[in-house]
């Protein structure tokens, strides 16, 4: 039983259009929330320079992650960059974000989240699937793992209605698991 | 559970393409392992139990094809999928001809991706979950070394169960090969007898000096070669259980001294004066009519009635067909650990000509049959052919119609053999009378127990 952790969560607008502050504060309240750490929404002017793949004209979420780690502000413990762009990685068609599982950064797009055969979500609903991204992505930095209860937010998904399915917040099951790794402290998430 | 169970092992060339994958799925909870080559793939399936293999196609060296093969010989019930950059119908009907389980076009959607992992895993726990199932109720359908789900033996199971408390003497009948000794060894096992000895003797094998030197042992100069006293096997099985098999066949002398043992505990060695005083409980067993021996005057009336304090029928083979599915399951895996050979099951037809057979050396000519097939197959299905049984003429649902001499030949292999070789009773049942049922013999060319004089070859 070690002493909890302390955790600073940044949540860094890294995307090509202009932010969106009340977006980005309602996703740190959000994120405040679900894993009881301070957050802070950070507008950089920083941005990832080789993450577009022209052959696939996508941005590789990999390089996006490797960049956040080196240019992560010094006092974050765990950052999640927020981007407009698609993403991927090198064997899926798309990701709706990546995250490295016990590490301290992630990335989430909300290109795929904006459009849906064609309709476009309004604002409390794009809100909302990013809001969900974001939490789950953070939720893979803090070592927890895909739930397989549908409507837990660290439930895989895959399509618009897998995320819409799932609510902004934790399973009874890894809320637990989520106090038990705090407690253990980083690198014990297995 | 499934998804700790669940151990994956990506095969890539590309570095980038192991770690991604490797990463997205290791959210999930699997197990993950990555393997550059196809060299390194194939030891690690020689080492490891994988339970999906995600291959690329196009590696140096050893390709994914090659992979699959051996994944298939090694691990055939690991699920191993292809990935390709370039999908042809060439190489995707290559790869599910080699038993791939599917083949995905790099790069992948992930819900295609998702939902074909989430398959394979649900259908492997489904196989996990029917094997502990069947194991489950295998357990139920064993009485220790004996399996069988039909009425007439779980009777018999549950019989002797309770019997295996008492001190009672048992008398199990059945005809050759029902398995009476191994009834006889699970009684023991199941007694409060059982940390005593348990010693078994086959009454029919020996003279009979011999057999009573055997029974009850000898003293040292009882007669020429008895160089030292020795024990018999009553004096061995004391404190413990006594199985005397083929008890029918014993002479008058030996029925008496018996009975004498039975009635008082006690006996003396041949040769000798002084009584010797045994704890023995007795399982006898035979395959004759012992009633009728007595009503013949061939076997002693008092003597049976002390043997048949509990009597166990086991019923023959045939009359509980229901078993053969399971018999034939419990003996490939058994000859199968045995022979250091896998084989999974029998073929439709090879279990149609089980099914048709007459089994007159019962479950011990079932084993020997199995046996032998295992030996022939090639494959790890044993087919009608391995089995070198004769074909039986089509009487019911078999593909091709038999003539009218075929039936009849069979039918009256069969009469013969169920009134034990009794031609009278056989000629009763068939409605015809000895003359004509002997013609009949002679024209079919059948022995008085129903088998034939000769065996047809059956070419393979």
């Amino acid at each position: 039983m070690g002493a909890e952790i302390r955790v600073h969560v940044y949540l860094w607008w890294i995307g090509s259009g202009a932010a969106d502050h009340d977006m980005l504060g309602t996703l740190r309240r959000q994120a405040e929330q679900v894993f009881q750490v301070p957050a802070r929404a950070w507008l950089g002017h920083d941005r990832p320079a080789d993450s577009f793949d022209p052959r696939r004209q996508q941005h590789s979420s990999t390089r996006i992650l490797k960049w956040l780690i080196e240019s992560r502000p010094a006092q974050s413990t765990k950052v999640v960059g927020i981007t407009d762009v698609d993403l991927f990685i090198p064997i899926l068609t798309f990701v709706y974000g990546e995250a490295q599982l016990g590490g301290a950064a992630a990335v989430v797009s909300m290109a795929r989240l904006q459009s849906d055969n064609g309709f476009r979500p309004n604002g409390a609903q794009l809100a909302s699937r990013l809001a969900k991204e974001c939490i789950h992505e953070l939720g893979h930095t803090f070592g927890l793992l895909h739930c397989q209860t549908p409507r837990c937010v660290m439930a895989r998904s895959v399509t618009l209605v897998q995320v819409d399915a799932k609510a902004p917040d934790l399973c009874h099951d890894c809320r637990i698991r989520y106090g038990e790794i705090r407690h253990q402290g980083p690198g014990h998430h297995e | 559970m499934s998804r700790e169970r669940t151990r994956i092992l990506i095969v890539d060339d590309e570095e980038i393409v192991r770690e991604s994958l490797s990463a997205w799925l290791e959210k999930d909870g699997y197990t993950l392992a990555t393997a550059q080559d196809g060299e390194t793939a194939i030891d690690r399936v020689k080492k490891e139990r994988w339970s999906i293999l995600l291959v690329d196609l196009k590696m140096p060296g050893i390709d994914g094809l090659q992979v699959l093969e051996n994944v298939r010989k090694v691990q055939p019930d690991a699920a191993a999928v292809i990935m390709t950059a370039y999908a042809t119908v060439d190489t995707a009907v290559a790869a599910m001809k080699l038993g791939a389980y599917d083949y995905l076009v790099k790069p992948f959607d992930p819900e295609e991706l998702s939902l074909m992992v989430q398959k394979i895993v649900a259908q492997q726990a489904l196989v996990r979950e029917n094997v502990l199932l069947r194991k489950v109720l295998k357990r139920d359908y064993h009485f220790r070394d004996l399996i069988s789900k039909s009425p007439a033996m779980q009777a018999v199971f549950d019989l002797a169960r309770t019997a295996a408390r008492s001190n009672s003497t048992i008398l199990v009948l059945g005809e050759s090969g029902t398995g009476k000794e191994l009834l006889a060894r699970a009684i023991y096992a199941e007694s409060p007898r059982r940390q005593g000895p348990f010693v078994a003797m086959s009454c029919a094998a020996l003279t009979e000096t011999l057999l009573e030197s055997e029974l009850f042992g000898h003293e040292k100069g009882a007669f020429t070669g008895a160089v030292a006293r020795r024990k018999g096997t009553f004096e061995t099985a004391d404190g413990g259980t006594l199985f005397l098999d083929e008890i029918g066949d014993i002479s008058a002398k030996l029925q008496l001294d018996l009975l004498r043992v039975l009635e008082g505990r006690q006996f003396t060695r041949v040769g000798g004066s002084e009584p010797v005083k045994v704890d023995v409980r007795i399982i006898a067993a035979t395959n004759r009519d012992l009633q009728k021996a007595v009503a013949e005057g061939h076997f002693r009336e008092d003597l049976f009635y002390r043997l048949n304090v509990i009597p166990v029928h086991l019923p023959p083979l045939r009359d509980r067909l229901e078993d053969m599915p399971l018999l034939v399951e419990h003996f490939l895996e058994q000859l199968g650990a045995e022979m250091n050979k896998q084989v999974d099951n029998v073929s439709a037809e090879a279990m149609g000509l089980l099914m048709a057979h007459t089994w007159p050396g019962n479950v011990r000519e079932l084993r020997n049959i199995l046996e032998r097939a295992m030996v022939v197959a090639t494959g790890r299905v044993i087919e009608a052919s391995d089995l070198g049984l004769r074909r039986p003429p089509c009487i019911d649902g078999s593909p091709t119609l038999a003539s009218l001499e075929d039936v009849e030949r069979h039918h009256i292999g069969r009469v013969l053999h169920d009134a034990h070789g009794n031609i009278s009773q056989a000629a009763r049942t068939l409605g015809i009378d000895r003359a004509t049922l002997y013609n009949k013999l002679r024209k079919y060319q059948l022995r008085k127990d129903g088998e034939p004089e000769f065996e047809e070859n059956e070419t393979a």
